[in-house]
């Protein structure tokens, strides 16, 4: 699967869409930065309300490759360019993360039901 | 006191630059030793002889009262007022620098005022530190040696995979989340470009995050210095303070004095020194209440056998 297939979800909005051709693997749901760093694997998409653009630094060194912000939270200018500086995608659902978490296991792993 | 080698007005572009992009606040001496109003001449004699220095401000709780030079003592000395209190023979006017200032004003002073150091203030008018014509040449040399460093870098020959050691120095502040990770973020690099194995890099990216976050957080601001060589990246994160009380209890998982602000950011989970302790291959952490922690961790940049050993899964 590819960071490009995120864009079309329903329910997803697309903030920033950059380095779509990435490869992502994996989905990690986390409020807590370190437990990011520790954890997340490579090629990930993080699942997250923690808006703000050290969760853009956090993401790039573990080489998660889009966050998907819960709630509908604000995204700062910031941590947009941010993203686009580091070609993460940035998406935003109204969602919360158990939910979010349930599609994209769906996506990942091609279970429809 | 001689005027610094450095002409604003015919100097190279590149010092130029680095004259304006600095500002006082990142050359100067923090740690400022300081008299109070009552102490006497006497002691400032002995001061300056201890910790070979010219000139002493006088303060008190970080309010600048005056300061007292070497030629001061030298007059107490010949007219026989050595014990008297600092406060009857100090200068009142001085001429002072702000911290947010470019080090090109800093520079001005040197020429148009005779002095050998200036008092920096805060814009509370607190005295954050001092600055001297030798803080401005170390910095100018170090900075300078890292323009060097970039330009020989864009050389376009072959340079070599390992191009020996390379070490920078990171200022970090208390609460300025913005800039934290941009070690974190300069190690990586370097490290792609030396095609260290990335569960390696992860490791390294990880541990000097965490430092920075942690004098983000906890520290009242430091420094965070790496040496990478061909084997391991060293890393080396030293504050100003405020120590922490009980280190073992630091270094317990989930033990955090983060306030609710930090924790809404996603910091705070007593997580920091565990991480850095798990990805390290040395770790070690000292700290004094009241002047500061120091942490020094050591991450291996070759798998060992050949084979891959990421240990943050």
């Amino acid at each position: 699967m590819k960071v490009s297939d995120l864009t079309n979800v329903d329910g997803w909005q697309c903030i920033s869409a950059d380095a779509a051709d990435n490869p992502i693997s994996a989905g990690y749901t986390s409020d807590l930065l370190s437990d990011v760093m520790a954890n997340a694997p490579d090629d990930s998409v993080l699942i997250t309300i923690q808006a703000h653009l050290n969760t853009v630094a956090v993401a790039a060194l573990v080489e998660v490759r889009a966050i998907i912000i819960c709630h509908s939270r604000r995204i700062p200018d910031d941590m947009i360019a941010a993203a686009q500086r580091e070609g993460i995608m940035l998406l935003r659902t109204e969602a919360n993360q158990f939910d979010t978490t349930v599609k994209l296991h769906r996506l990942l792993t091609g279970d429809c039901n | 006191m001689k005027a610094l080698p450095v002409n604003p007005d015919q100097s190279p572009l590149v010092v130029l630059d680095l004259l304006f992009k600095l500002k006082i606040k990142d050359v100067m001496t923090a740690e400022v030793i300081t008299v109070q109003r009552t102490d006497s001449l006497r002691k400032v004699q002995h001061l300056m002889r201890d910790s070979r220095i010219s000139g002493v401000p006088v303060s008190e709780n970080r309010r600048l009262f005056g300061i007292i030079s070497i030629d001061d003592i030298i007059r107490a000395l010949d007219a026989g007022h050595i014990n008297d209190p600092v406060d009857r023979h100090m200068s009142v006017n001085v001429v002072v620098l702000e911290e947010d200032m470019p080090l090109s004003f800093g520079i001005s002073y040197f020429d148009k005022f005779k002095f050998g150091r200036f008092p920096v203030l805060n814009h509370n008018n607190q005295l954050v530190g001092i600055l001297s014509s030798r803080d401005v040449s170390t910095t100018l040399l170090l900075e300078l040696l890292k323009e060097y460093r970039k330009i020989e870098e864009q050389l376009p020959h072959h340079a070599p995979q390992s191009a020996g050691p390379i070490s920078q120095r990171f200022r970090i502040n208390r609460y300025d989340f913005e800039n934290a990770g941009k070690a974190a973020q300069a190690i990586k690099k370097i490290l792609i470009k030396r095609n260290v194995p990335s569960a390696r890099i992860r490791c390294a990216a990880v541990a000097a995050y965490e430092m920075e976050i942690n004098q983000v957080v906890h520290s009242i601001g430091g420094n965070l210095s790496y040496v990478i060589d061909d084997d391991k990246i060293e890393l080396f994160a030293i504050d100003d303070g405020p120590g922490i009380a009980n280190v073992d209890q630091a270094l317990e998982e989930g033990y955090t004095t983060a306030n609710e602000w930090i924790k809404s950011l996603g910091f705070g989970a007593g997580m920091g020194l565990t991480n850095i302790r798990r990805v390290a291959d040395e770790f070690s952490i000292r700290s004094t209440l009241g002047s500061g922690t120091r942490v020094h961790a050591v991450v291996r940049l070759k798998d060992s056998n050949g084979s891959a050993t990421d240990k943050t899964r």
